[in-house]
């Protein structure tokens, strides 16, 4: 019985596919037979177990102009050819080209669900935009890199191919994706962290399981000038919500946030809402939710003039082991909501 | 100081006709467990039962977990200032019933009791499933607030683990374990200090040193014996997978590691206890005094360990950076919350200096676990369970949550194996 043949489809630009330089950087995605320009030596890199079926060749520029339609359009022409794996590139410092081989890479992952694989140079700008979704080989930063990056991807696709397990970035050698992944190692946490101390103390090297993240510092907004005809809202990480919690917020690791109509309403009262916040004693915040957003004082401002309204919506989540992304993707949302009803200024309550 | 633990092995449960050791079996008389903590007005209704490794058994709500033992001889008593008399614990003998938990169940306010399954993929993330566990479980009066509800379940446990241990006071232990700081004649060896924060936020995040609230203490130097015999208990429901256990306490995994490498490649000098604050002000003034501490016994290195998360993320970091600014090396061991599919930023707070950290793994990372034969407590709260979420329950009784849920799973004093990767 002949051996099962994993099959691969390519993506190149109009450039390494031989068709032409930037004159030809508008060209439309187009399927070519078989293996072509830097997908030869990839193919004989690859051995007789794996083929490269076709190559998918579009122009750098129609890429980059609309990158999301031109990735789409990308998945149609490869679809037919049923690839085990999908491998693009290399871009090396190239960054419409590395943009291209990203965006083409996540829209099939997505699409057809196969592993998929491209390579490029640290400091191509692509890297950071698909590095999660995609694993990136790297490269040198000019196609001078070519001969030591081909066997590198062969390997990779290979192992992609055959379904074997990926390990970590170091052993692997393509650029971290920034996904952890629990598992289980051979030592308690305790006897690792008395050994990375001896290294430490001792000047050895030793790698932290954990490298500190860069945080995002968000400047503060210019105060409000005229607060006495200013909209005010509230918003809450704190849990309060209506009584039995209708939007069922997870009391930790919250996937959503909700919003609610205050209008008329001038005191949060236990028999009408309460606190869906699994990270503190409720007692206190269901006895009188004020405590945590405190609309019974918003409302005592509006009535002096202080402020010119309080919103009449306000947002809320809960803010207990929620993951970073989550919470950066709740206030996006809430923020573009507050500016379109002109709100001026907000009040964000934590516990 | 010298403290031996007299190690009794204990490999079944059975409930009998009195309380006692024998051949490794615990035997639990259940009609005077429940008499005995059912003393306590506050709980209306208490029942016992028993769960063992490998059974098809699982534990939930859980608060607490707590190894059954005795005081032999030496100065103090078990839970000093709590349910012992005040005295200096961390000398003379102590028996333990190695291989036994005594577990509180119920539910006190839902969200931050954890979960144990004794077989399955679940047993794996929790040291519990391999431990022959005594589960209380208890029922508080109506109208008791969630704060005296804590603290009857807390007294409950800490009373029944000190009677089924005093079933061991007279039989021989199988192996004698000695914990003494002795004196090391390899001058050149570095000095490590233990920094150890507990939790003490206030409402329901509480941990109590020799009795005292831990919210209230300046930092203080103790003992590494006195940690491992008793004289912190935990009073926290802060999420089950990170929240230190009693049976943690009387166990630091980091100090048994440092004595084992003691005189080796190491001396161990001491233990520095801090807090975990919700004020700035708090947070500034404890850090300041742990890491002066530290300096002042002349510290070289210094691990530190952390409790919870988010908010505490922030004292750790402060811990951090000052005892490294004395010039003092540190490693830290945190968890993470690095989302369901890990592709979050973990932690709510960083310095440049904490450049040496242990993960213990993502709390953030869902498991399913199939469905149980018993359930010993109740399984409802599961949805609500910080790690839980609407329809993590199955309709075969099995659940899909989040490993937070799991009682220890991400112990962040390093007790178990588990380990985040970056890939």
């Amino acid at each position: 019985m002949a051996k099962k043949k994993y099959r691969v489809v390519h993506y190149l630009n109009q450039f390494y596919a031989g068709i032409g330089g930037e004159e030809k950087a508008n060209i439309p995605p187009m399927i070519k037979e078989g293996a072509v320009g830097p997908g030869r030596p990839l193919q004989q890199a690859l051995g007789e177990e794996v083929e490269i079926v076709a190559t998918v060749v579009c122009g750098d520029s129609y890429f980059a102009e609309n990158i999301e339609a031109a990735a789409e359009s990308v998945v149609e022409p490869v679809s037919p050819y049923k690839p085990d794996v999908f491998v693009a590139g290399p871009a090396f410092n190239a960054g419409r080209y590395g943009i291209a081989c990203g965006a083409a890479c996540s829209a099939i992952s997505k699409k057809l669900g196969i592993p998929v694989v491209t390579a490029m140079y640290k400091e191509n700008p692509a890297l950071e935009l698909y590095r999660k979704e995609v694993y990136i080989i790297p490269t040198a930063g000019s196609v001078r890199g070519m001969a030591e990056t081909i066997p590198k991807m062969a390997t990779f696709v290979r192992k992609l191919g055959l379904r074997q397990k990926i390990g970590l970035p170091e052993e692997e050698g393509y650029f971290p994706r920034g996904i952890r992944v629990n598992q289980f190692v051979g030592r308690t946490g305790a006897e690792r962290a008395v050994d990375m101390l001896l290294s430490k103390l001792r000047g050895e090297p030793f790698q932290t399981e954990y490298p500190m993240p860069t945080f995002e510092r968000i400047p503060p907004s210019p105060v409000v000038k005229e607060l006495h005809s200013a909209t005010i809202a509230l918003v809450t990480t704190g849990g309060i919500v209506p009584l039995g919690n209708p939007d069922r917020i997870e009391a930790a690791s919250a996937s959503k946030f909700a919003e609610y109509n205050i209008a008329g309403v001038y005191d949060l009262t236990p028999d009408a809402y309460q606190t869906c916040h699994g990270g503190y004693d409720p007692v206190y915040a269901n006895n009188d939710p004020d405590r945590i957003l405190p609309l019974d004082a918003m409302r005592a401002l509006e009535k002096d003039g202080t402020i010119g309204k309080l919103y009449d919506r306000y947002y809320v989540t809960v803010g207990n082991a929620t993951s970073v992304d989550n919470a950066q993707r709740f206030g996006k949302v809430i923020a573009e909501k507050l500016k379109a009803a002109d709100v001026e200024g907000v009040i964000l309550t934590s516990t | 100081m010298r403290l031996e633990l007299g190690i009794i092995k204990i490999e079944d449960v059975q409930f009998g006709e009195e309380t006692t050791v024998r051949d490794g079996t615990l035997s639990v008389n259940k009609k005077e467990l429940i008499a005995l903590v059912r003393q306590d007005e506050r709980l209306s209704e208490v029942d016992v039962e028993l769960a063992r490794p490998g059974e098809e058994v699982r534990i939930v709500p859980v608060k607490d977990v707590i190894e059954p033992r005795v005081k032999v001889s030496g100065s103090g008593e078990l839970f000093p200032g709590i349910i012992g008399k005040m005295g200096t614990v961390g000398s003379g003998r102590t028996n333990v019933l190695r291989g036994s938990g005594l577990v509180t169940v119920g539910r006190i306010i839902g969200y931050q009791e954890g979960l144990i399954d004794m077989s399955g993929p679940g047993a794996e993330y929790s040291p519990f499933s391999q431990t022959n566990n005594v589960a209380l479980i208890l029922h508080p009066v109506d109208g008791l607030a969630p704060h005296a509800h804590e603290e009857a379940v807390r007294l409950a446990g800490l009373r029944a683990a000190v009677h089924l241990g005093k079933a061991c006071k007279d039989v021989a232990p199988d192996e004698l374990e000695v914990y003494e700081l002795s004196p090391v004649t390899d001058t050149t060896l570095p000095r490590v200090a233990y920094v150890q924060t507990l939790l003490s936020e206030g409402l329901l995040h509480d941990t109590y040193l020799y009795g005292v609230d831990a919210k209230k203490i300046l930092p203080s130097l103790i003992h590494p014996n006195e940690v491992m015999d008793g004289a912190i208990v935990s009073g926290n429901c802060v999420s089950a997978c990170d929240k230190h256990t009693t049976y943690h306490h009387l166990n630091n995994p980091v100090i048994k590691e440092l004595y084992r490498r003691h005189g080796k490649d190491l001396i161990f000098i001491g233990v520095v206890i801090s807090n975990l604050n919700v004020t700035l002000a708090d947070k500034e003034r404890s850090s300041d005094y742990a890491s002066k501490l530290v300096k002042f016994i002349g510290a070289e290195g210094a691990i530190i360990t952390e409790e919870g998360f988010g908010n505490p993320d922030t004292d750790m970091m402060m811990l951090c950076k000052k005892v490294e600014e004395y010039g003092i090396k540190t490693v830290l061991i945190t968890d993470e919350y690095a989302g369901r599919d890990g592709g979050s930023q973990s932690l709510a707070d960083a310095v440049p200096q904490a450049d040496a950290v242990i993960s213990v793994g993502n709390a953030n990372e869902v498991i399913a676990l199939p469905p149980m034969k018993r359930i010993i407590g109740d399984l409802k709260p599961a949805e609500v369970i910080a790690g839980g979420f609407v329809g993590c329950l199955t309709t075969d009784g099995g659940l899909s949550i989040e490993i937070q849920a799991i009682m220890g799973s991400t112990c962040q004093l390093g007790f178990g194996k588990l380990a985040a990767r970056g890939y």
